[in-house]
């Protein structure tokens, strides 16, 4: 009985936090947006005619039921690059994605280097 | 201080040097060079005057239609038109006039007073469609074949170089 009110409750979690992941809020979008015509604001922060525009194609792309890459997707398209704050991996910016890791991996040779040097010292 | 450590130093300063010219030498403007050789999107719009819509498949009607997004608001505009008025004397280009988020009456006084460069008259009320040319400020037009393919996209008003530069395309 138990293990059953159990496994009710979790398949009803599940579908809730499945049912949550499928929501887009457009004001997630427009904090990734960069206004074109702004200096340095998201479209969420701007309340310029161009902003308000995206706004609208945003809401009405939603709508459509686009997800938040195809989104990004579109206005990359439209707008080049520039517009997404967070930028998608590809080779122009490929260092700025993996350049954290290959400076953990050499950071921590050489702090295991010194400390080993240090030891036999 | 061991070489090791030296040759670190040296890479890391360098590298940071290298980011920082980089970043400060990339252009970070909005260029429209993504658009070049592109097949126009899928559009709708509506027509200034009726309740038909002009779509991507009428462009292929023309040899070459040049796109000018306006409004009677905009002051650049009022700069370019003189060149709009010579662009539409030339047979083998089709002038379409989009106008952008403007007031209807506002816009034909406008065109009365300058006179009328356009063959085809559109309208974007609320400017959502413009957004599929990648439009985010006005003046701005885009030059299209008859295959659909967007050729050139000029930002700002239309200058008299822009006006050579299309006659030696479309001639």
């Amino acid at each position: 009985m138990k293990s059953k009110f159990f496994l009710l409750i979790f398949i009803l979690y599940s579908s809730f936090l499945y049912s949550n992941e499928k929501i887009i809020e457009p004001n997630t979008i427009h904090k990734n947006l960069r206004c074109l015509v702004c200096q340095g604001q998201s479209i969420a922060d701007s309340n310029s005619d161009f902003a308000q525009t995206i706004k609208l194609v945003v809401k009405d792309l939603v709508k459509a039921g686009k997800t938040e890459e195809e989104i990004y997707s579109f206005m990359s398209d439209k707008y080049g690059e520039w517009i997404v704050f967070k930028p998608r991996l590809n080779l122009h910016n490929s260092l700025l994605w993996f350049l954290p890791y290959i400076f953990l991996v050499f950071g921590g040779f050489f702090i295991f280097k010194i400390i080993k040097k240090d030891k036999k010292s | 201080m061991p070489k090791i450590t030296k040759i670190t130093i040296f890479t890391v300063l360098f590298f940071i040097l290298g980011v920082f010219y980089l970043s400060l030498t990339r252009e970070t403007n909005y260029n429209t060079s993504n658009l070049i050789s592109k097949e126009v999107p899928e559009f709708k719009i509506i027509y200034f005057n009726d309740s038909n819509y002009f779509t991507n498949q009428d462009l292929k009607k023309n040899k070459y239609t040049l796109i000018n997004f306006w409004a009677s608001w905009c002051y650049p505009c009022k700069i370019e038109h003189p060149i709009l008025i010579k662009l539409s004397k030339e047979n083998k280009l089709k002038m379409v006039g989009v106008n952008f988020k403007d007031k209807s009456d506002q816009a034909l006084q406008f065109l009365d007073s300058l006179s009328n460069p356009y063959d085809i008259l559109l309208k974007d009320t609320k400017g959502k469609q413009s957004v599929n040319f990648g439009i985010y400020g006005i003046p701005e037009s885009i030059l299209v074949n008859e295959k659909s393919t967007i050729i050139k996209k000029f930002v700002g008003p239309l200058s008299i170089d822009d006006y050579r530069e299309i006659k030696k395309v479309i001639n």
